[in-house]
């Protein structure tokens, strides 16, 4: 049974909806991850601002039709600026019963859901634990509904392509995205290009997906559901004007790696060791060999730091990259960079921890384990992009900052920055800054040792020669060297003082480096919101939402861990208060009472979930109102 | 390349550091110091394009002694610090410096892959079935028995043939040498650095603190002729003060026999000739088990094959030939990108 329960006045009311936030749902093999990529492809182009959230279920080849083999992809898109994947569904389309089972709680009340109703048997419904039919027994009583056999219609659509009856059936997220392309007045003209490349050599599934597309399509216009449903229109968006593209955080963390290498004209060695969620950005990488990017998959986390390090040590830009679990592997090394001075990139990309823990979710719970995960007084830049296109740029500061300082640096991002996507104005990477980058050929004058640690004045580097340099040949390790000559000492006085020059190098970065600046609000008031990485867009509406509600609240982000902007307690003396919100215990509130001695008040959430916008306005309303009024 | 450099050819003494060397008196490591500063200007090697990688360990203070670069890393970790040396500048010439420990025990794992690999390094390995710098533990190849501080008792568990494990790697070069034959290692790391690929040479070296002799049932003078077979490519493995002694297929076995031309009916024909390419030949080699059998020293195997950095370095020349100029800026804006106006 085909039905549409939905009433007028819902309608007119959701098509005024500035923004609107729809979630894809069904099985992994479903292709859900493709349909809602393709879907916000078509969005972009038509102008919408976005950003988007693939959940992919923990396993790789989950038992069909399970809850824990559901697949999930949401789109926020709108008229107006879009910072998050959005809190809750206004659009849920679930194409099985775990689909339905596992979204239903977080779509809006009164939300929209669109069901494959071909799924809802017995069989499948036993798999998703349902006791009785959910399409029956009023569990969807809260929402408005879209019942449609999605699986038979898609059988009836591509019957004369020849495919087998399974084949057939994996068309069916193509023809759920026809008919969301009908409800948000969106072009297929992408879609039909998009096929036409990726099945350009089977013709027969490529005709079958664009029979299915046009199908669900058709199905929207030419239906009972255009008699009362006439779908939602979401404006362009105000933008600023320029040239633009979607992008995920891995997307623009590996093209922000080969810009530092373009910028500094080092050539880029990336060692790493597959793990989840870092791992594309080796991918990504390994296709940009163009560029004379070096990808090197080691046998382990410890060989692809070690790699790394010997690459910068034969004069080129070293990269690793891991999460959480690989990091701790690559400490030791990490180490050995900072005490031999070499430059380095480490990119982690956080997950749930600890251990293992979850694999596929977002956390940020590893910047202690950045800042402080060695042995010895091992002080390393850390920064962190707040968006998925920032990590271009980070990743550009990542590599000057290396290369200027002779040190490793961390960069902070994680899965929700690694997967989500956001349109992205496009840099013109001529117009981008030089990294300058010495490297010694002149030995030294007759008589003189050279001495590998000779140091810039201004930024305390030591000095690089390159082996294959005549006249510069020397030797360095892990043994604390001397100040003065760079050999082994075993001085005390000498170690004082180079822990104090290591030491002193990395906090002189903070001379190097903007001061900070409020995002949203003034520069005091009541309270500030303060947050770091990819927490930025919850708190960036959260802020902006409140503000309008009259609250005085501004939104304060740091992009630069290790060193604190210099400026930022006396930023922080203007607000009564400040709040942190993490996705972790209360890591930055540690950091931030130890090097600013504040309290701060800890917003914190480990659900391996993003922040959600209410999350943090609701605690803002909080600080502001309730407290306020005690 | 600098000028001033390569008027003069260098001696030993131009690689020799002003560092002092801190090695136990009447340690092995010192000969095996001396043959190295000697053997470079004899294959023409530059100062400049030497790099010595090592791990941690009493042979891995090696490079603070060699008038080269050198990099003294992290424990086990050198060679896949020496492949990024390589990846980045596959010209330079790099040796590779480790222990039993180092690189059997806690280095096991990079050992293996930059073996299997091929990537172009000279790796030395200094056995001398101890760990020496943490003052006399049993090593990975410590006999069964061996007391040590950590092993009162006697070691319990098996230990590992370097050779062995080099081979089980795909290593395409494998070498054994003394410390103390100042004739047949010259002539071992000669071969090692000719080699293009991982070379992988095993050098018995006396740790006279913590494990004094033990090698000296092949390695005492008095005993090394009939207790060691050099190995030559293309030559009959014989041993023995008058080289009547020999190795030869036991008839009606894949194993081999030691055996004593004009005994029992045994000529110099029935010896194996040699061939360091034979594989086979070579698992036979390094399983041989003293006192048995001898000692088998030299290239056991070498058989070229194209290089890790070399075939990386290939395929990114290949995709710059196909994909023309590489242009960042035109690299992302491809796909779909539209204009907000
Ligand atoms: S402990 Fe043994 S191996 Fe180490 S330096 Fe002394 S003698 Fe040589």
């Amino acid at each position: 049974m085909e039905s549409s329960s939905l009433k007028q006045d819902q309608r007119s009311q959701a098509s005024d909806l500035e923004s609107m936030v729809v979630r894809f749902a069904g099985d992994s093999g479903d292709g859900i991850q493709l349909t809602g990529s393709q879907f916000a492809v078509s969005t972009a182009l038509s102008g919408s601002d976005l950003a988007t959230f693939p959940d992919f279920p923990a396993e790789i080849r989950a038992p069909a039709g399970t809850t824990f083999g559901v697949s999930a992809f949401q789109i926020n898109f709108g008229s107006g600026v879009v910072k998050t994947a959005g809190d809750e569904p206004d659009v849920l389309v679930a194409l099985n019963p775990a689909a339905l089972k596992v979204n239903l709680p977080i779509l809006r009340e009164g939300g929209l859901v669109i069901v494959d109703t071909g799924t809802f048997v017995d069989r499948n419904l036993k798999k998703a634990k349902y006791e009785s039919n959910p399409l029956k027994d009023g569990s969807l009583d809260a929402y408005r509904k879209i019942e449609i056999d999605i699986s038979r219609l898609t059988l009836e659509a591509v019957k004369d392509s020849g495919l087998g009856k399974k084949d057939a059936l994996r068309c069916k997220n193509l023809w759920s995205l026809g008919l969301m392309l009908w409800l948000f007045g969106r072009k297929r003209k992408p879609i039909f290009d998009w096929l036409e490349q990726k099945f350009a050599k089977v013709e027969s599934i490529r005709d079958a997906n664009i029979a299915a597309l046009n199908a669900g399509h058709a199905y929207g216009e030419t239906t009972e559901l255009s008699a009362n449903f006439t779908g939602f229109r979401i404006g362009p968006s105000e933008l600023a004007p320029g040239t633009y593209r979607t992008v995920t955080g891995s997307q623009a963390l590996a093209w922000g790696l080969v810009a530092g290498s373009h910028l500094s004209g080092l050539p880029l060695v990336y060692g790493s060791y597959p793990i989840t969620p870092a791992s594309p950005i080796l991918h990504l990488l390994s296709q940009m060999k163009q560029f004379g990017v070096v990808t090197f998959q080691a046998e382990d986390e410890i060989a692809a730091v070690c790699s790394a390090i010997g690459a910068s040590y034969a004069g080129s830009l070293g990269v690793t990259s891991s999460s959480g679990p690989g990091i701790a592997l690559k400490a030791e090394a990490i180490g050995l960079a900072l005490s031999v001075e070499l430059p380095l990139v480490v990119v982690s990309s956080q997950r749930g921890g600890p251990s293992t823990g979850l694999p596929t979710k977002t956390e940020q719970s590893d910047l202690y384990q950045a800042l402080y995960g060695r042995n010895g007084d091992a002080p390393v830049p850390v920064i962190a992009p707040r968006s998925p296109g920032d990590c271009f740029f980070m990743a550009i500061e990542a590599v000057r900052i290396a290369l200027k300082y002779m040190t490793p640096v961390i960069l902070l991002t994680d899965g929700y920055l690694a997967n989500a996507a956001e349109p992205w104005l496009l840099p013109d990477i001529d117009t981008l800054d030089p990294i300058p980058v010495t490297q010694r050929t002149t030995p030294p004058e007759q008589g003189r040792a050279f001495n590998p640690f000779e140091r810039d004045p201004v930024t305390l580097a030591r000095t690089w020669a390159v082996p294959g340099t005549p006249g510069l040949e020397h030797r360095i390790g892990g043994l604390e060297k001397s100040y003065d000559t760079g050999h082994i000492s075993y001085d005390h006085e000498n170690h004082q003082k180079m822990t104090d020059v290591r030491q002193a190098k990395v906090a002189g970065i903070a001379d190097d480096i903007p001061e900070q600046t409020t995002e949203g609000g003034e520069q005091s008031g009541a309270l500030a919101v303060v947050g770091w990485g990819s927490t930025y867009g919850p708190i960036y509406h959260a802020v902006i939402r409140a503000r309008a509600e009259g609250l005085a609240v501004s939104h304060i982000h740091l992009r630069h861990l290790n060193p604190l902007p210099r400026n930022l307690g006396n930023l922080f003396d203007g607000f009564d208060r400040i709040l942190v919100p993490e996705m972790n215990t209360g890591q930055l509130v540690t950091v931030l009472r130890d090097r600013l001695l504040i309290d701060t008040i800890p917003l914190n959430k480990v659900s391996g979930q993003p922040f959600k916008i209410s999350e943090i306005l609701d605690a803002i309303r909080d600080e502001l109102l309730a407290k306020a009024a005690e | 390349m600098n000028n001033v450099q390569t008027v003069s050819k260098p001696t030993p003494k131009d690689f020799a550091t002003d560092q002092e060397v801190r090695w136990c008196p009447g340690c092995g490591d010192y000969a095996i110091l001396k043959c190295m500063q000697r053997i470079l200007p004899e294959i023409d090697a530059r100062p400049e394009n030497t790099v010595f990688v090592s791990g941690i360990g009493c042979a891995s203070r090696f490079p603070y002694y060699m008038e080269t670069y050198g990099f003294h890393t992290i424990h086990g970790r050198a060679p896949a610090i020496a492949t990024g040396v390589k990846l980045a500048n596959p010209e330079l010439d790099v040796w590779v410096v480790t222990g039993d420990g180092d690189g059997l025990s806690i280095g096991g794992n990079h050992l293996l892959h930059a073996l299997r690999r091929n990537v172009d390094l000279n790796i030395l390995l200094f056995n001398n079935e101890i760990y020496g710098l943490t003052k006399g533990q049993y090593s990975p190849t410590s006999r069964i028995g061996t007391k040590t501080a950590s092993t009162p008792y006697g070691s319990v568990d098996r230990p590992i043939d370097a050779c062995q494990f080099a081979l089980g790697c795909g290593s395409t070069f494998i070498a054994r040498t003394v410390d103390t034959d100042q004739k047949h290692m010259p002539t071992v790391f000669k071969r090692a650095h000719a080699h293009k690929g991982a070379s992988f040479v095993e050098i018995f070296q006396n740790c006279i603190v913590y494990n004094d002799a033990v090698f000296a049932d092949f390695t005492d003078k008095a005993v090394a002729a009939e207790a060691q077979l050099h190995a030559i490519h293309g030559e009959p493995l014989l041993y023995g003060k008058e080289k009547n002694k020999g190795l030869r297929i036991k008839p009606g076995t894949v194993q081999l026999e030691a055996v004593i031309i004009g005994k029992d009916g045994v000529t110099l024909d029935d010896i194996i000739v040699h061939d360091e390419t034979d594989k086979t030949l070579a698992s036979l080699l390094v399983n041989l088990e003293r006192p048995d059998f001898p000692m088998v020293l030299g290239v056991i195997y070498a058989n070229p094959e194209s290089t890790f950095e070399a075939e990386i370095h290939k395929q990114i020349e290949s995709v710059k030939a196909e994909s023309g100029k590489a242009d960042l800026n035109a690299f992302i804006r491809q796909g779909r990108i539209w204009e907000v106006t």
